[in-house]
């Protein structure tokens, strides 16, 4: 045994990279409440009043404090940077210094160019040169091959959000990995891959050859950036603080090569809570200073940041990294997965105060101990920032090692990984249906000359018949425009630091998604249920309707209009899987817009529920606001009636409530959320 | 038996015990200066519905109710007390706990007939959630236009019954916060053996956007809304009165159990 792992359990961890077998050996439940925790040290208060400080006047610059127009970004890239390095026990900034943003061509050169500009910068002309004539980037290769259909879906925002021009992210290494192996074991573990590819080339071959050579090259360079800061992590990590220290150098690679999406750091808690056991069992550490390991290390994660344009903070609405990370859950054993660190990474929203980044995320479970459910509610109320995920849904078919990339992306840490596909916006499709592919907005042929819907007034079988037409040729228009983009993000910008913490053969979700889920369901049961009449433009387009007499509405737990939604999902995720997918892709879809449903609305047309023109979209698999009028229960209970199996990339549900309704003096209802779905 | 609602709310958080399923009925004879649901007080509305229909949309989500149950509220719930016992029974069949927010107003001890019907609705009620507006028969009037002789003898009645019952009252500024009743009203319900919380709400203004839209003029113009603190010193004048009451009953004088549950 190494003597890095002195005093664990040992197992078959020891002789193969596996990260779930260490954890189930290793781990301690822990079922007590958080009274042990620790309040932040005055270097945490001290370094966090001066990210307070660069945060304030980065707002005050307009968004943006420092960028680099010079050197493009790698792992090693840039020296060292600090806010304080006496002060800081975990070290790293994606560039030599906090607060400023490295530049990352790869995704898009005119992208890195325009979030320059819009900021007041200006790219190196010869970064500029290099990149438009020398090196292709991933932008630049997509539109080689898009087709006209293609082009002309992506501007009318049929489909919408596509990652052609920016990094696609969702992508989680298993940064674990660095702290239990070492980088130098890693490293040997890749060429024995490497040497077990077949011998024939064909391109699959010569492609997994080429990528993961390059892996190799992100694990050497990954040491070398760690030994910048005079951290030396070939060797596994032999406590806590280099425990939090390698997992954070290997998510640092990871930012500082990729601008993407979601950069969700995976699942990170309970294992580091193994180091921290040994450690406070030994007497290496108190329990203050592994919570202020911990607070310095979220601190790091809140620092991360991209150069990106106003046009995508918009999408976004704001400047999201999505550094989520998985907290809790339940083992396939049983046993429940919460740790005393998992009460500490919470505990940060306490010491640091309440923050969007990094997106803790608790995989909740009836099963979860009473006292964590209790704390859990608590911060709830008190900071608003935690994201919750149903454990006991996706543990059926993740197991117990899933973490969560973005919102709502389950994937298995390390053996599993996501081509991100952004969303077709199944409203707009449905418009299209009443015109015969002619665009509402622009008044283009987008679509295919079907025939448009004839009369006055709507019939529902013979909407529903145009639809499903329109939405098969969507499905596969989407479909293989997602096939051009992950074919040129892995030529250009291939992910070699997250994808050199994965195993050799990884499974490739291809994530698909909708949005408009609430309004096409409300426009159906308008059609069935009331009677709708259309309006035509002086061009013989539809462009808005009449409506009369009431109709059940998505949202009010009415089997109606629910079985509608149901449908609706079911059928485009069968009209997805009936294509070839890029890398054998296994195919997926979401339901899951959280903030680009504005913009989404923003380019569609009046539709027959009566959401007019440019009017937001509901969030995710949301009810259209406001006709959810039966209260929260309902609300959620159409939703809940979604098929998960037709949307394993997951669906979202937006919900707010001001803490008073939740229970007088917000009290009743702390640790009382209990659900049990099959009682 | 069809019942007369006005609407339903699937997620109560405020209205009893846990988290519940809350019928709102239409039509209400009193009229309280600080009521916030004005919509509800029209008699001759609402939409028709059996109580088989509530059950079953209680019954779809049942997992969510594991610690609450069926609230109903108003509107005055015992105006339409044959509905309400229907409902009630089939609830009682399931195992469902019921629970009736109220404000005594329809009862009449003078009625033998009605009495009966009571007996039948208090055998499958788990808890009265009754609202005493005002002690003071004089004040009463001016307040909800009606007398509350009929709303003290309910509580006497629920008493003798023996059916679980919390005790709320809205505290308005300058309207039902002088201490003197406050103590009264403690007196009252000192000597209720059922009396299991008290609740003591402050007054809100979120009712008057609900006149405006219903174009009646709002009686409380320009009374404040009143602190959660102010709401909590005036729960305690209440408190000195069911002790006194107590004392002098020999009974335990212990209120403890009247400051928790309803918070």
């Amino acid at each position: 045994m190494k003597p890095e792992w002195k005093d664990f359990v040992g197992g078959k961890w020891q002789h193969e990279v596996n990260v779930r077998d260490f954890i189930q050996k290793n781990y301690h439940p822990y079922d007590g409440d958080e009274s042990f925790l620790a309040g932040p040290t005055q270097n945490t208060k001290d370094l966090w009043a001066m990210v307070t400080e660069l945060s304030k006047k980065e707002r005050e610059a307009g968004g943006v404090l420092d960028m680099d127009t010079k050197v493009i970004s790698t792992i090693t890239s840039h020296g060292p940077g600090y806010l304080d390095k006496s002060k800081e026990t975990i070290v790293g900034f994606q560039t030599d210094k906090p607060f400023k943003r490295s530049m990352q061509p790869y995704g898009g050169i005119r992208m890195a160019e325009k979030a320059c500009a819009d900021n007041g910068y200006t790219v190196d002309p010869e970064i500029s040169e290099f990149f438009s004539v020398h090196r292709k980037t991933h932008n630049a290769g997509c539109f080689d091959a898009y087709n006209d259909e293609m082009r002309a879906c992506r501007s009318s925002h049929v489909i919408t959000g596509l990652p052609d021009a920016y990094g696609r992210g969702r992508i989680i290494g298993d940064y674990r990995r660095i702290a239990l192996y070492g980088i130098d074991y890693l490293i040997e573990d890749k060429i024995a891959q490497k040497n077990s590819t077949g011998r024939v080339m064909t391109d699959d071959v010569i492609r997994l050859r080429e990528e993961l050579s390059e892996q190799i090259t992100a694990l050497k360079m990954m040491k070398e950036m760690a030994a910048s800061y005079g951290c030396d992590i070939s060797k596994p990590a032999s406590n806590v603080q280099e425990a939090i220290q390698a997992t954070y150098f290997g998510y640092l690679a990871a930012v500082k090569e990729q601008n993407g999406a979601a950069m969700s750091l995976g699942r990170t808690s309970t294992f580091i809570d193994c180091f921290a056991e040994r450690d406070l069992k030994n007497g290496t550490f108190t329990e203050e200073q592994i919570q202020e390991f911990v607070d310095h290390f979220i601190m790091k994660l809140r620092c991360v940041k991209f150069a990106r344009t106003p046009e995508y903070n918009q999408i976004f609405a704001g400047d999201p990294v999505w550094v989520t990370e998985s907290i809790g859950g339940v083992g396939v054993d049983g046993r429940h997965m919460v740790t005393k660190m998992s009460f500490r990474y919470l505990h940060t929203l306490e010491n640091l105060g309440a923050a969007p980044e990094p997106n803790l995320t608790v995989l909740w479970s009836t099963r979860l101990p009473e006292s964590f459910k209790k704390f859990c509610a608590n911060i709830s109320i008190t900071t608003s920032s935690i994201q919750y995920e149903n454990d006991d849904l996706m543990r059926v078919t993740h197991g117990d090692d899933y973490g969560i990339a973005c919102c709502v992306s389950s994937m298995r840490i390390g053996k599993e990984m996501q081509f991100f596909g952004a969303r077709a916006n199944l409203a707009k499709c449905l418009l299209y249906a009443l015109n015969g592919g002619v665009d509402e907005v622009t008044k283009k042929q987008v679509g295919p000359k079907y025939r448009p819907v004839e009369g006055d007034y709507l019939d529902y079988d013979d909407v529903m018949a145009k639809y499903t037409d329109m939405m098969e040729w969507l499905a596969d228009v989407y479909v293989n425009t997602l096939n051009v983009i992950h074919y040129m993000h892995d030529k250009y910008c291939y992910e070699r630091a997250q994808m050199a913490l994965h195993d050799r053969d990884v499974r490739r979700y291809f994530a698909t998604g909708m949005a408009g889920l609430s309004v096409v369901a409300d426009s159906l049961s308008a059609i069935k249920y009331a009677k709708v009449k259309v309006i035509r433009d002086e061009d013989g387009i539809i462009t808005d309707f009449e409506t009369t007499g009431d109709f059940p509405k998505y949202g009010n737990d009415d089997d109606r209009v629910d079985e509608i939604a149901q449908e609706l999902v079911h059928k485009f995720m069968t009209m997805i899987r009936r294509h070839h997918t890029y890398r054998n892709g296994f195919p997926t879809m979401s339901v899951l817009t959280i903030t680009s449903n504005v913009t989404y609305g923003k380019a569609t047309g009046n539709t027959p529920d009566g959401r007019r023109k440019g009017q937001p979209f509901a969030p995710g698999a949301n009810p259209m606001h406001n006709r959810d009028t039966h209260g929260a229960v309902a609300s959620l209970s159409s939703v809940a009636k979604l098929p998960f199996m037709d949307s394993q990339d997951g669906i979202s549900n937006t919900f707010t409530i001001v803490p008073g309704a939740l229970g007088k003096d917000d009290q009743i209802f702390a640790g009382d959320i209990e659900v049990d779905l099959n009682r | 038996m069809i019942g007369k609602i006005h609407s339903l709310e699937s997620f109560g958080t405020v209205d009893g015990p846990g988290v519940r399923y809350v019928v709102f009925v239409q039509g209400c004879p009193m009229r309280c200066a600080y009521c916030h649901n004005p919509d509800t007080w029209e008699i001759n509305a609402g939409t028709p519905m059996e109580p088989e229909y509530i059950i079953e949309q209680f019954e779809r989500n049942r997992s969510f109710y594991e610690s609450g149950g069926i609230t109903v509220t108003g509107g005055e719930p015992l105006l339409q007390i044959d509905f309400l016992i229907d409902l009630f029974t089939k609830a009682k069949e399931k195992n469902i706990h019921t629970c009736i927010d109220t404000s005594g107003i329809a009862f009449n001890p003078e009625s033998p007939e009605l009495l009966k019907k009571y007996d039948t609705l208090m055998a499958v009620t788990d808890l009265i959630m009754l609202d005493i507006k005002h002690i003071d028969p004089e004040h009463h009037i001016k307040l909800c236009k009606q007398k509350n002789d009929n709303i003290l003898a309910f509580a006497k009645y629920t008493g003798e019954k023996n059916v679980d019952l919390w005790i709320r009252h809205v505290v308005v500024p300058g309207l039902t916060d002088e201490d003197e009743y406050l103590y009264k009203l403690g007196y009252f319900i000192g000597e209720l053996p059922n009396l299991k919380a008290l609740d003591v709400l402050p007054y809100h203004t979120m009712g008057v956007v609900k006149y405006e839209k219903l174009g009646i003029e709002y009686p409380l113009k320009g009374t404040p809304a009143m602190t959660q603190k102010e709401a909590i010193e005036k729960k305690k004048v209440i408190l000195d009165g069911i002790r006194a009451k107590r004392k002098e009953l020999g009974l335990s004088e212990s209120t403890d159990h009247l400051t928790e549950g309803d918070e």
